[in-house]
């Protein structure tokens, strides 16, 4: 009854890919990609934290309901952060605050 | 439906009691499932916590990016590098603990912790350099805040972040604020960075106070490979700490960096 | 029959005597009763604060308070309202007691969770009630920025704090509903054999969960901006105080949902036991609320369509909300089906839940106007608005409430009280209510703008209207606490099951063993069977 235990090499695996990708992120940033600096950037660090999600939080091994909860907050994560968008998307299309312009 | 039958079934197996298993629960499983989906759950309301500010920050980095790329060049890779790679080490060492626990190793799980707590208290030390560094230029909101501050020339003032400073004054790129709307929007800058950084802190404060306790608890001998739930649920939370850090990284110190 | 019954020698309320066997339960039902006890000491507060805001606008001059005192009432009317008695009413006090029984558990999933929601909604309070001591604060329950950050005077951080600790107490009670309906059902007790009261009560929990977290940094970053100076939304330093209406309303339009789910769910089961029969459309009444729920996160910018939002972004929210109309009218349309041919009878619980449907249809269709982007222009900020949030919260949510109240006083005391006051109590608080807000509807269409403790003369009919008809309400919520009371020492035994539902929390005794039932049970039918109850009972005589 203790739950799934994961292999040291796994960690130490999942470990150095973390530690790859922070660099790999560092590095994107000094390279001028114009718009997609930010997607790659938070592309990686969706990876990152799906990396330690998966393996360290061990949602791999979790209950179905455990993998629902994960997902229940990503996806309120994203209409928080979408309909904000809807927004302030369509408010650049007017106008900036008065005082700077 | 199944969930039911499982729960059934959980029951038939109902064997000794450990000690460690509460009244109201049948068996060691469900209560340790029970406290799996708990902390979770309690995780969900703590990625909303960080969404309402991950939600204002992207609103004003939309809106002020430019200032945004000055204020976060200003901030020190080097510093924010290595507590990002402090913390990603702390969660392996978490994980290790988790491990350790699992297999009923109880020093191992000990020395583990004490090792997740002192990578936690290195990354909180580099954070108080950072700050500090911010007191002395003048990039604290509501304290001192002058975005263009001229320090006093003395021999190596401007250590710690030359890059930031000689960019804002060089103006070998074309910016689309004046140097006022650069004060107002910079402020907004490190209003967000202390906010975000600081409850991040908080958060791993009360991790390390979490950890003290568990490690009290496995140095007595409190758990097992049944029931090590505790060591399990600190180590949730403390990854979900890393990840926002994972997060913040990126969003605060690497905003344009290519210029 | 009934004289024969007595009360359990062996129950929750005589399981451990003193203070301290209460401050330190980890019982469910007696944390249920405290919070009672505490929510009532609230209603009341709150309530003197509106008699304050009626008596002021019994005439057209400002001439009862001043203005700024006035701005306190609302204020403090608001706040303990919402966050202190609204928001935990239902799911704390009767959804702590009775979540546990209906799904056939001995406790919730985390007990001494449980009771720390208590203790921190306790400290809450005490912060909210020492700034009110203080002085109060002006900002409207809503603490809108700029002013809450960096014009007012008066006590914002001690109240927001006070939210802000509150808040946590109700995302600790949703993560114990949500963990114990997963974990803890008896054997048989699938998902869809669940009481609705249990589904509605899940998808609350929800919205604690997902929303109160928004509530709280919001709360932070007003914090660091009023105590630090830290700039966010102040438009002086470049902030955009529209942005903390998005937060802020991000959690505050759920939390409507917060106070009117529960109530739903208390309707599903008044209204099946006394037409004793089946909720028409089970599931889809289920699902409504898991629908109300999620549909609540995405239409919060209607509180913001004069404030400056864009055009399109109004256009958006304003097709979202019309949404939320529909699992709404799923239920009230099934519930009428419901009544349908059914045995209805008129005890008091029953009384509530027929003015419950009427008040929640006007309250709702309102909310229709309101949402509608060109009528809203003129109605934004009148009492039209007020009438219709209080038909929601109070017609809806209060009378859900009371309702339930008084159909689960027997389970919660093992006594009856007094039908005959009770049904009186009903009717009264039907008609104050009406004769209170209705009037604000048509004083509100008319102009009369919200938040001022002054007004042109000709208003002064139907606001004197609707201060006469406060206090009618007021007497129809004070008659309860007298006769609960008398019914603690004086009231009839009650027995096991006075109405004949059939949910399984009317299958343990009255009051409740602490442990709830004497082994736990095995469900072999599903919620709303009459068939297996009136067998038991004849069983009995």
């Amino acid at each position: 009854m203790s739950g799934h235990v994961s292999p040291v090499s796994l960690y130490i695996t999942i470990f150095m890919a973390l530690m790859v990708l922070t660099a790999a992120t560092v590095g994107a940033a000094f390279v001028d990609l114009g718009q997609f600096n930010f997607a790659v950037a938070m592309i990686i660090a969706s990876f990152k934290a799906t990396l330690v999600i998966w393996y360290f939080m061990h949602v791999k091994y979790a209950s179905k309901l455990t993998k629902l909860t994960v997902a229940t907050g990503l996806f309120f994560l994203a209409i928080l952060l979408g309909l904000f968008l809807v927004d302030y998307g369509s408010k650049a299309l007017t106008q900036m605050p008065p005082f700077l312009s | 439906m199944s969930n039911a039958a499982a729960h059934a079934d959980d029951r038939g197996h109902a064997h000794a009691h450990h000690p460690a298993l509460q009244h109201h629960f049948d068996t060691m499983a469900q209560q340790k499932e029970a406290a799996v989906v708990g902390m979770w759950v309690f995780l969900l309301t703590e990625i909303l916590f960080f969404g309402g500010l991950f939600a204002a920050y992207m609103v004003y980095r939309i809106w002020y990016f430019d200032a945004f790329a000055e204020a976060s060049r200003s901030l020190s890779l080097f510093w924010g590098g290595l507590n990002t790679a402090v913390l990603i080490f702390s969660s392996l060492t978490m994980a290790m603990a988790v491990r350790s626990a699992q297999t009923n190793k109880r020093s191992a799980t000990v020395n583990w912790l004490i090792l997740t707590m002192i990578l936690g208290t290195v990354f909180l030390g580099v954070k108080v350099i950072e700050y500090a560094d911010k007191f002395e230029h003048h990039h604290v909101p509501g304290y001192n805040f002058e975005w263009a501050h001229e320090a006093p020339a003395a021999e190596g003032e401007h250590a710690i972040a030359p890059a930031a400073e000689g960019a804002a004054t060089e103006g070998h790129r074309q910016l689309s604020l004046s140097p006022a709307q650069l004060q107002l929007t910079t402020q907004i800058y490190f209003s967000l960075y202390f906010t975000m950084t600081g409850l991040h802190a908080l958060h791993m404060i009360i991790g390390i106070g979490i950890m003290l306790v568990i490690t009290r608890m496995a140095y007595k001998g409190k758990f097992d490979e049944e029931y090590y739930t505790p060591v399990e649920m600190a180590g949730l939370y403390w990854h979900f700490v890393d990840i926002v850090w994972i997060f913040l990284f990126p969003l605060l110190y690497l905003v344009e960096r290519h210029v | 029959m009934l004289d024969k019954l007595k009360i359990p020698e062996r129950n929750y309320l005589n399981n451990g005597h003193g203070l301290a066997s209460w401050l330190l339960t980890k019982d469910h039902k007696r944390i249920a009763i405290m919070y009672l006890i505490s929510i009532t000491v609230m209603f009341f507060l709150g309530g003197l604060f509106a008699v304050g805001i009626r008596l002021e606008l019994a005439t057209p001059a400002g001439d009862f308070v001043q203005a700024d005192t006035y701005n306190k009432f609302f204020t403090a009317h608001g706040v303990i309202m919402v966050f202190f008695f609204l928001i935990p009413s239902i799911p704390a006090v009767l959804g702590n007691f009775l979540i546990p029984p209906m799904i056939g558990a001995k406790d919730l999933a985390f007990p001494r969770i449980n009771l720390l929601s208590l203790y921190i909604y306790w400290i809450g309070g005490i912060f909210t009630l020492y700034a009110m001591l203080a002085g109060g604060v002006d900002t409207g329950w809503t603490f809108y920025t700029p002013y809450s950050a960096t014009g007012s005077n008066s006590n914002v951080v001690p109240v927001a704090l006070g939210v802000f600790i509150a808040g946590f107490s109700s995302i600790l009670t949703g993560l114990n509903f949500i963990v114990t309906i997963h974990r803890m059902r008896a054997p048989g007790m699938t998902w869809f054999r669940l009481p609705l009261f249990v589904w509605a009560h899940y998808a609350t929990s929800l919205v604690q969960v997902l929303g109160t977290p928004v509530i709280a940094i919001t709360i932070v970053m007003l914090g660091v901006e009023r105590g630090l100076g830290f700039g966010i939304f102040d438009p002086a330093r470049g902030g955009d105080p529209v942005l903390f209406q998005h937060l802020f309303w991000f959690y505050s339009h759920p939390a409507v949902y917060i106070m009117i789910l529960p109530a739903l769910g208390v309707m599903s089961e008044l209204i099946s036991t006394f037409t004793k029969k089946t909720i028409f459309g089970y599931s889809f009444v289920a699902f409504s609320s898991l629908a109300i729920a999620v549909f609540g996160f995405i239409v919060w910018a209607h509180h913001m369509f004069t404030s400056g939002i864009s055009t399109y972004a109004a256009m958006v929210f304003s097709f979202l909300s019309f949404s939320v109309a529909i699992p709404s009218a799923v239920k009230v349309f099934n519930w009428t089906a419901t009544l349908y041919k059914g045995a209805i009878s008129f005890e008091t619980p029953m009384l509530y839940a027929y003015g419950f449907m009427g008040l929640f249809l006007i309250g709702g269709l309102t909310g229709l106007f309101l949402a509608t982007l060109g009528l809203d222009i003129h109605l934004h900020d009148t009492y039209f608005v007020v009438a219709h949030f209080h038909y929601i919260m109070v017609g809806g949510a209060i009378m859900g409430y009371m309702g339930g109240l008084h159909f689960w006083w027997p389970k919660l005391t093992g006594r009856m009280y007094s039908e005959f006051f009770s049904r009186i109590s009903a009717i009264l608080v039907f008609v104050g209510f009406n004769l209170t807000f209705f009037p604000q509807f048509v004083v509100g269409y008319l102009g009369m703008p919200r938040r001022y403790h002054s007004y042109p003369d000709e208003f002064q009919v139907l606001n004197v209207l609707s201060s006469a008809g406060a206090s009618v309400l007021g007497l129809g919520y004070f008659l309860p606490v007298i006769y609960l009371l008398w019914s603690l020492k004086k009231g009839a035994i009650a027995g096991p099951n006075p109405w004949g539902a059939s949910g399984l929390e009317w299958q343990m005794q009255s009051p409740p063993l602490t442990e709830n039932f004497v082994e736990v049970p095995i469900v072999t039918h599903d919620a709303y069977e009459y068939e297996h109850v009136v067998a038991k009972e004849k069983h009995l005589v």
